[in-house]
């Protein structure tokens, strides 16, 4: 397998950072080997807050993600406008529609996904939009299987946060599905 | 073996409690603050002790009380913290006193900035304090190889009566990665019979830092060499890669190493005869690495987050500086896998 | 024949270097016989300082290490931390401790840490030769202040018993002096003191000495005890600054 090469970019509280996390997690599980960086600083209070998550069946030598992406996921205008550079010529542009447009020049292969309405609809707020644009990330690129997404969601949120698994399953397959009609 | 999806600089913090760290005294500073966020929760849960320190300053000669004491202590800073604990090192080094420091490099010189670096080479390997003296000093590539050091570290530490630097950098520090953690003693490691515990029925012991007399301070000197010189023909310690039919070698360490072993595989792919030399310790320098190596290497490459602080080291280790090359980027910029690619076809020249 | 007065087992048999009429051989002995009578004296770990006692190590006869200037409280932070039932001790001049080392008192006086500090005031820097020390009175002469001490040039001492006091985490301070036997017996009645409330873990705890350097305030040790009365002591005055068992009678 080739180093699959993920960029998360959004506003600090759309929970960028943890939808990277899931992804490392749930490629952990499944054997591989994995990183997740964050960019820090400042950033993380209020403005835009971005990860780079490296899957690969080899140790991974550079962490960040600058160049070639398999993914770029952009959760607002300003992300999307800042990475959708990054992307390789065959990498998938997930992008929040309901905040973000690609107006781009270059040809992608570009998933827009109304995370904000889709979460909106099935659990009253947007607080699980991240998870629903993961599950279209999966699907795009197969860079871990959905099982393994599944038990991350149960190692993170072990303990007295138990109780939020099954809403973050759901809002995944909500994506997962939805990128899979596109 | 169980693995965690851990961020460096909590992953440090873990390993130090399973080495049997049981002592913190640190500051905070970005980008290491997770260390004492860490073990501020952590060490409580298992006898130890967390202090927040006034200051840098005070932090460092907390540790050398602890380590006067006889415990196992760390500390952790970032630059220009590490900047501000010069004055400790030095006292540590000087009593002989084991302790282990980190430090979770940023960009500078001085406040400089938040975001990774690896100026701080000479400050710590050629020693920021005054004086003659070492540190052993680690530079982990990776979170599991940063653990692996941590422990490593503390028994270093005991072994020599020395402190050892574990120099990372903030994107180490920030980053997550699976680890596992597998403390076992790397050293039989002998008892700590000078610490101060109160003399009981037993003698008085005295940690000492001034000498008056001229002969006597040099004597101390030349004592503390005695245990450099074994250190440096024990504890040299690097990673070959690629390196069984290279003509050229990459030198670097830390996070610049990583990008530069994905660099490697891609100018690989295009033909080219290179490998890394890869220092895990950056003192003592592995030395060994090239006099193994360097009789069948054309160039050095040598790629740093500095302005080429360790080609100094890498020349004398070779010993013909015009044999090296040097890229890096500062002040907080991770250099790209495309610019390593693209400086090593520069030097190379279509050379495969 | 019955012994009626014998050298402490805490105190080395060393010469010691200090110059005649310098206190702090005085107040080693009073530190040293305190330990003893309590019987703590091989439970005691001491940092020294960086000025004229930094081989106060060589004379006390109990395990010490020799600090960094003015780190001393950080230092006995991290052994006492490792050591929470011994008795751990700073020993501490002027400038290693109201200069240099003003944060480290501060901050180790703030954490309550339970450690006790010997602190002698002679308002002059003594082994680098006599320069101007944060205690150095208006007016009174140091090699870096020739003229005198002029606060508009060079600032104005610091009363720090007074000002550590109005901290919450100090169990005890006070201040003695060592220029009468009278004040010698109070000055070690105060150890005594500082001492036990440290071994039942009240919190920090300091007593500070007024005391003379005869050599580079360039007066002969009998002047030099007159000077403590008159000059120093009604600049800073003895007495107890904070005592939380007094507190708790209230």
């Amino acid at each position: 397998m080739k180093d699959i090469k993920i960029c998360c970019a959004g506003f600090g509280g759309q929970g960028t950072l943890s939808m990277g996390k899931i992804l490392a997690y749930a490629g952990m599980l499944e054997g591989k080997e994995v990183t997740w960086s964050p960019s820090y600083g400042p950033e993380m209070r209020g403005g835009t807050a971005n990860c780079h998550v490296v899957i690969s069946d080899t140790p991974v030598g550079s962490p960040v993600v600058t160049e070639n992406a398999s993914c770029v996921i952009a959760m607002n205008q300003p992300s999307l406008d800042k990475f959708a550079e990054v992307l390789a010529d065959d990498g998938a542009l997930v992008v929040n529609a309901d905040l973000a447009t690609y107006n781009g020049e270059k040809e992608v292969r570009l998933l827009s996904v109304p995370a904000n309405t889709l979460a909106t609809k099935e659990f009253g707020g947007t607080r699980l939009a991240n998870i629903v644009l993961l599950g279209a990330v999966v699907y795009a690129t197969n860079c871990v299987s959905v099982d393994f997404v599944d038990s991350a969601f149960e190692h993170v949120f072990s303990g007295a946060k138990s109780k939020f698994v099954p809403d973050n399953k759901k809002a995944f397959a909500l994506g997962y599905d939805f990128a899979k009609s596109l | 073996m169980a693995k965690y999806l851990m961020k460096g600089n909590e992953a440090i913090g873990k390993a130090a409690i399973e080495a049997g760290c049981k002592y913190f005294f640190g500051y905070p500073i970005t980008p290491q603050s997770e260390v004492p966020e860490y073990l501020s929760s952590e060490l409580p849960k298992v006898g130890g002790v967390f202090v927040q320190a006034e200051s840098e300053v005070a932090a460092i000669n907390m540790v050398y009380g602890a380590a006067a004491a006889g415990a196992r202590v760390l500390t952790s800073s970032s630059s220009p913290g590490i900047a501000l604990k010069q004055e400790g090192i030095g006292y540590l080094t000087n009593a002989s006193l084991p302790a282990v420091i980190v430090n979770m490099m940023r960009g500078g010189p001085g406040l400089g900035t938040i975001q990774p670096g690896q100026a701080d080479y000479n400050m710590t390997v050629k020693g920021g304090s005054n004086g003659d003296y070492r540190n052993i000093v680690m530079a982990p590539a990776s979170v599991q190889e940063a653990v692996d050091m941590m422990m490593e570290a503390f028994d270093l530490a005991d072994y020599y009566r020395i402190p050892v630097m574990v120099m990372s950098d903030g994107l180490i520090g920030q980053m997550m990665e699976p680890v596992s953690f597998d403390y076992k003693p790397c050293k039989e490691l002998p008892p700590k019979d000078w610490a101060l515990t109160g003399m009981g029925e037993g003698k008085k012991h005295m940690v000492e830092n001034l000498v008056m007399d001229a002969d006597e301070c040099e004597a101390w000197n030349h004592d503390h060499f005695k245990v450099y010189n074994a250190i440096e023909a024990a504890e040299q310690d690097w990673e070959d890669f690629m390196m069984e039919d290279a003509e050229y070698a990459f030198t670097s360490y830390g996070t610049s190493a990583r990008i530069a072993k994905t660099a490697i595989g891609i100018l690989r792919e295009k033909g080219y005869k290179v490998g890394m030399i890869r220092p895990k310790k950056l003192w003592p320098f592995p030395i060994k690495a090239f006099e193994l190596h360097d009789a069948k290497i054309k160039k050095y490459l040598d790629v740093e987050m500095s302005m080429g602080q360790m080609v100094g080291d890498v020349a004398l280790a070779c010993g013909d500086a015009s044999k090296i090359e040097f890229y890096g980027r500062v002040g907080g910029n991770i250099p790209t896998v495309d610019e390593f690619v693209a400086f090593g076809e520069k030097v190379m020249g279509g050379d495969k | 024949m019955s012994i009626i007065f014998k050298k402490t087992r805490a105190l080395t048999d060393l010469k010691m270097h200090y110059c005649p009429g310098c206190a702090h051989g005085i107040v080693h002995r009073l530190v040293a016989e305190v330990l003893e009578e309590m019987d703590e004296d091989k439970n005691t770990i001491i940092a020294v300082p960086v000025g004229c006692a930094v081989f106060a190590n060589k004379y006390f006869n109990f395990d010490s290490i020799q600090s960094a200037h003015g780190r001393a409280p950080a230092t006995a932070t991290g052994i006492k931390r490792v050591h929470p039932d011994k008795l751990v001790m700073t020993y501490q001049g002027d400038g290693d401790l109201a200069s240099i080392g003003t944060a480290e008192i501060v901050h180790a006086a703030a954490r309550g840490e339970k450690i006790t500090t010997i602190f002698i005031n002679n308002g002059i820097y003594g082994m680098t030769g006599g320069q101007m020390a944060p205690t150095t009175l208006p007016g009174m002469k140091a090699t870096t202040a020739k003229a005198g001490r002029d606060p508009q040039i060079n600032g104005n001492p610091i009363r720090m018993s007074e000002m550590l006091s109005t901290l919450d985490g100090p169990a005890y301070i006070e201040r003695v002096s060592v220029s009468t036997p009278a004040q010698v017996t109070k000055a070690k009645m105060a150890i005594r003191k500082a001492l036990e409330m440290q071994k039942a873990g009240l919190g920090f705890t300091m007593v500070e000495v007024v005391s003379s350097c005869p050599t580079n305030w360039g007066v002969t040790p009998v002047k030099a005890m007159e000077f403590i009365r008159e000059k120093m002591i009604p600049y800073y005055p003895l007495g107890v600054y904070k005592d939380v068992t007094a507190e708790e009678g209230k």
